[in-house]
């Protein structure tokens, strides 16, 4: 059943495979981010309490919850290596890592800002920012131990370990504001059902929000096909590439 | 559009400061981890071609060793 998937086992398959996609991430997000940012800094009306302050929300939802998607994926990423020995999967995660940690600081830094004028402080240690601040230091401690031995595959298998345990704090950060009081609002987008928000704010927020997963899409693709190249440096595909490339 | 003027879109109704350091910073972060791996890769594509390259060169110079130790021994065995 699932045979199909078996030729993208082969890196250099995959190599060809992520090169074709790639370019049609990257325009997609591009024309999907510049509309949808044009027209949550523009033309989105303002919120009723919170003024513009509230435009912030198209970047600081899209990058926290990227932020945990990515992990999510970096997971199952690591669960696949650690189970079934897959280069690949462990390229993958080692390419998903830097990513995930730069939307986590956007989702935090934006966090601050949109913190400082609705709340009236940059930062508090409540429930929902503490998490989301511990899933910085995962990625960061991942990031660290991709790079710790000189042997990947070691490498990759003490990163895929914090990793495994490092998931229990995605539900922690997704339920921390319905278990703790916190200052953080609830889900407004996500809620099931019916969003509590007009269509005219909704729209710019699915078309950023779309915008930004394609955008994670692309910048994966390029470390990704990085690690490939990287990891297979002695196979004759790749001299082959490398001859064609550099002439 | 929801501002009169270029001044009151900049403004924000007085979260200019807020909004722009959301907006600029996310930029700055995306755009430098755009570069950052558009240039990683091309660094891993130069350090194997550089490899390459010097193998090619010791190969040759190996292969050249070799002819000129076959010729030489003849000469050395008369």
């Amino acid at each position: 059943m699932w045979k199909w998937l078996h030729p993208y086992a082969k890196p250099e398959i995959t190599y060809h495979f992520t090169g074709k996609i790639l370019p049609w991430f990257a325009y997609l997000s591009a024309i999907l981010l510049s509309v949808g940012i044009v027209w949550a800094l523009a033309f989105a009306p303002a919120d009723y309490q919170q003024g513009d302050s509230f435009r912030i929300f198209y970047l600081h939802v899209p990058a926290a919850s990227l932020s945990m998607g990515i992990y999510v994926g970096m997971a199952i990423a690591a669960l696949c290596s650690l189970v079934w020995q897959l280069k690949l999967a462990d390229a993958s995660a080692s390419a998903m890592a830097p990513v995930g940690a730069v939307f986590t600081a956007i989702a935090l830094i934006t966090g601050a800002a949109w913190g400082k004028p609705m709340w009236g402080t940059w930062w508090i240690w409540d429930a929902r920012l503490t998490s989301e601040l511990i899933l910085l230091f995962l990625y960061l401690g991942v990031i660290a131990l991709h790079n710790a031995f000189e042997d990947k595959s070691l490498a990759g298998k003490a990163a895929a370990i914090l990793t495994l345990v490092g998931v229990i704090n995605i539900p922690i950060i997704k339920y921390s504001v319905e278990w703790w009081n916190t200052l953080h609002q609830g889900a407004t987008v996500s809620k099931l059902g019916k969003p509590s928000m007009t269509m005219d704010m909704l729209w710019p927020f699915i078309i950023c929000f779309l915008g930004f997963a394609l955008l994670v899409a692309t910048i994966i693709c390029i470390r990704f096909r990085t690690e490939i190249l990287a990891r297979n440096s002695m196979r004759p595909w790749v001299r082959e590439l490398v001859d064609k490339i550099e002439g | 559009m929801q501002f009169d003027s270029i001044n009151a879109f900049f403004n924000m109704g007085g979260y200019g400061f807020y909004v722009w350091l959301s907006y600029g910073s996310s930029a700055l972060f995306l755009i430098s981890l755009i570069l950052l791996s558009r240039i990683n890769n091309q660094n891993v594509i130069k350090k194997i071609a550089q490899r390459q390259k010097r193998e090619k060169k010791l190969r040759l110079a190996a292969k050249q060793q070799n002819i000129s130790n076959t010729t030489i021994s003849p000469e050395e065995k008369s």
